[in-house]
């Protein structure tokens, strides 16, 4: 076995137990901090593959940024502990059988797709390259990107603004 | 040897080179509470620590012995898994970022494995660090959440808000030296800085062509003192309002540990600030023709220093005092002398640069806490949202014109 996959099977482990604690926690905080070991162990597996710019952004905007809003928000609201509830009848006919179904059809797609993905090897791109990749030949769906999230934002300001303030 | 040296080499340079460095960092880390109490007592007219060895030098071993023999008192309905994990966050996250610092330009020799004075070079140093600095939110967001206490939620929720809002400009106040350097490695940015202008004035990028980051710099110091959580951006532990703010609950090493966590950020910071503005481990003067003098400035310094402990250490209060102080004016002598030994000059000179404006930063920290009052919480955000972000998009804009038209 060599580093490269015994590394993988520790993060991909940390991955699949952060996204299973993240249910079946009970608070949201902890469910919460399962998400951003999810993520930290994401960032992991992109340095892996030599990805190290996506890495680092994605502990930044995501394990950073994005999961720090969260906490943040879930502290703010004093949210409680959720009770735990038995499984509807909907659910436990409809449901389960749906998500087995869906869960193996995943699987088989998986399954087909690793064998031509196991032979392009995994390669360093440089963030001179990944810029430069983003700033010439995509600027134009990086900026329409950046342009839908400017309105998102302006719509949640609108939405959240109230009607007495002007 | 030699081979097995190459095939183990994380084994024999990597992890000697950690153990030290957390040594080193670890005893700064407490010697700085000292630094730090002298100096703001002596800028109050106060003596400070001076009863627990000569000058309080043995201060932060008393208060450390202090920490470990107290209580340790877990409150009642504290979520208890989140409650310890917070401190441990803290420390952890900021010890690691050390990692990345470069400290000199030489790679040294061991067992035949060069290595650099760093514990890695990495290419996305300077992004690994902020990662690092955006998770450290964590550690003050939860502590203050699993104490079970309004003051600590009220610290932690605090905190979360100020250290969103000035990472923001913290980041964007570099993206200048970035443009400028064009990599995220810390060692190559350093290099970059590298010459003089008129023979004389460096080229650090604080007042470096295309467009010197004066601005950059102010806006990235004073986001880091605000991201660090120190006076005047405390307003984390305001003590008049929150009692202690988010480590209200936290006590014993736990208590120990916040503390280690912010000195820890307070260095990683100053040496951020000296590699990214102030020319890192180079020197501020030329290394050839009439400047070889120079050379030998870190002896000087030593040996000044040095014979100047002993002169006052024989003369001093306690026998104690009179034994220690002139050991370790002595032992800065050696050193001094050492330092002036044929080849060492050359190494000892990147070190003693970086580790020198470091210190000066470390003083302009305790010198700010010294001096300036409390911001209230609501100007401080309007400050960071209002004045120094749009400050730093325009650093940013400005640099990058001034980039394209240098290159015309």
């Amino acid at each position: 076995m060599t580093p490269q996959i015994a590394v993988f099977l520790v993060l991909a482990a940390m991955a699949v137990a952060g996204a299973v604690n993240l249910i079946l926690q009970r608070h949201p905080i902890h469910s919460a901090l399962s998400l951003i070991v999810v993520m930290v162990a994401l960032a992991g597996l992109y340095l892996l593959q030599g990805a190290e710019f996506i890495a680092a952004v994605q502990i930044i905007v995501y394990g950073g940024a994005i999961m720090v809003l969260f906490v943040f928000v879930i502290m703010l609201l004093n949210a409680g502990e959720e009770e735990r509830t038995n499984l509807s009848r909907m659910a436990r006919y409809v449901g389960v059988p749906l998500g087995v179904v869906f869960l193996l059809e995943v699987a088989y797609w998986i399954g087909r797709a690793t064998s031509h993905m196991a032979q392009s090897s995994p390669q360093a791109v440089s963030t001179r390259e990944l810029s430069t990749l983003l700033f010439r030949e995509y600027v134009f769906p990086f900026e329409l990107t950046s342009f839908l999230i400017l309105i998102a934002i302006l719509g949640a300001l609108v939405l959240a603004r109230r009607e007495d303030s002007d | 040897m030699n081979e097995f040296a190459a095939q183990h080499s994380i084994l024999i340079v990597v992890l000697p080179k950690v153990v030290v460095l957390l040594f080193v960092l670890l005893t700064a880390l407490a010697y700085l509470t000292w630094f730090e109490r002298k100096v703001v007592a002596h800028i109050q007219s106060r003596w400070g620590p001076y009863r627990v060895g000569p000058h309080g030098l043995l201060q932060p071993l008393a208060d450390g012995l202090k920490f470990l023999f107290k209580e340790d008192v877990t409150p009642a309905g504290a979520d208890k898994f989140t409650y310890f994990l917070a401190p441990f966050l803290s420390l952890s996250l900021a010890i690691t970022s050390i990692a990345v610092i470069p400290f000199g330009p030489k790679d040294f020799t061991v067992f035949g494995q060069s290595t650099p004075l760093a514990i890695t070079n990495l290419n996305i140093g300077l992004l690994i660090l902020f990662a690092i600095t955006s998770m450290g939110v964590y550690g003050v967001a939860l502590a203050g959440w699993s104490s079970n206490s309004k003051y600590s939620l009220l610290g932690g929720l605090r905190s979360s808000a100020q250290m969103i809002s000035y990472e923001l400009t913290l980041t964007m106040s570099v993206v200048g030296v970035i443009l400028m350097a064009g990599t995220f490695n810390l060692s190559d940015i350093v290099q970059a800085q590298q010459g003089f202008y008129l023979g004389f004035l460096p080229r650090w990028n604080l007042i470096g062509a295309p467009f010197p980051q004066v601005i950059g710099f102010f806006l990235f110091f004073t986001a880091a003192v605000a991201e660090t959580n120190r006076a005047p951006f405390d307003l984390v532990e305001a003590e008049q309002e929150l009692v202690g703010g988010f480590h209200t609950e936290y006590a014993s090493f736990k208590f120990a540990m916040f503390f280690m966590a912010e000195y820890s950020s307070m260095i990683t910071v100053s040496c951020l600030a000296t590699i990214l503005f102030f020319g890192g481990w180079l020197s501020p003067f030329p290394q050839t023709g009439i400047w070889t003098w120079t050379h030998y400035i870190p002896s000087a310094v030593f040996a000044i220093a040095g014979v100047a402990l002993i002169i006052h250490g024989v003369r001093y209060l306690t026998i104690l005092g009179r034994v220690v102080l002139p050991v370790l004016g002595l032992v800065l002598c050696a050193l001094a002398v050492l330092f002036a030994m044929p080849g060492v000059p050359d190494f000892v000179q990147g070190p003693f640069w970086f580790l020198l404006k470091i210190a000066i930063f470390i003083f302009v920290y305790v010198w700010l806490r010294g001096t300036l009052p409390r911001f209230r919480y609501d100007r401080l955000m309007t400050f960071g949202w209002k004045v120094l972000l749009p400050l730093s998009i325009l650093n940013v804009v400005i640099t990058s014109l001034a980039i394209v038209l240098a290159q015309k």
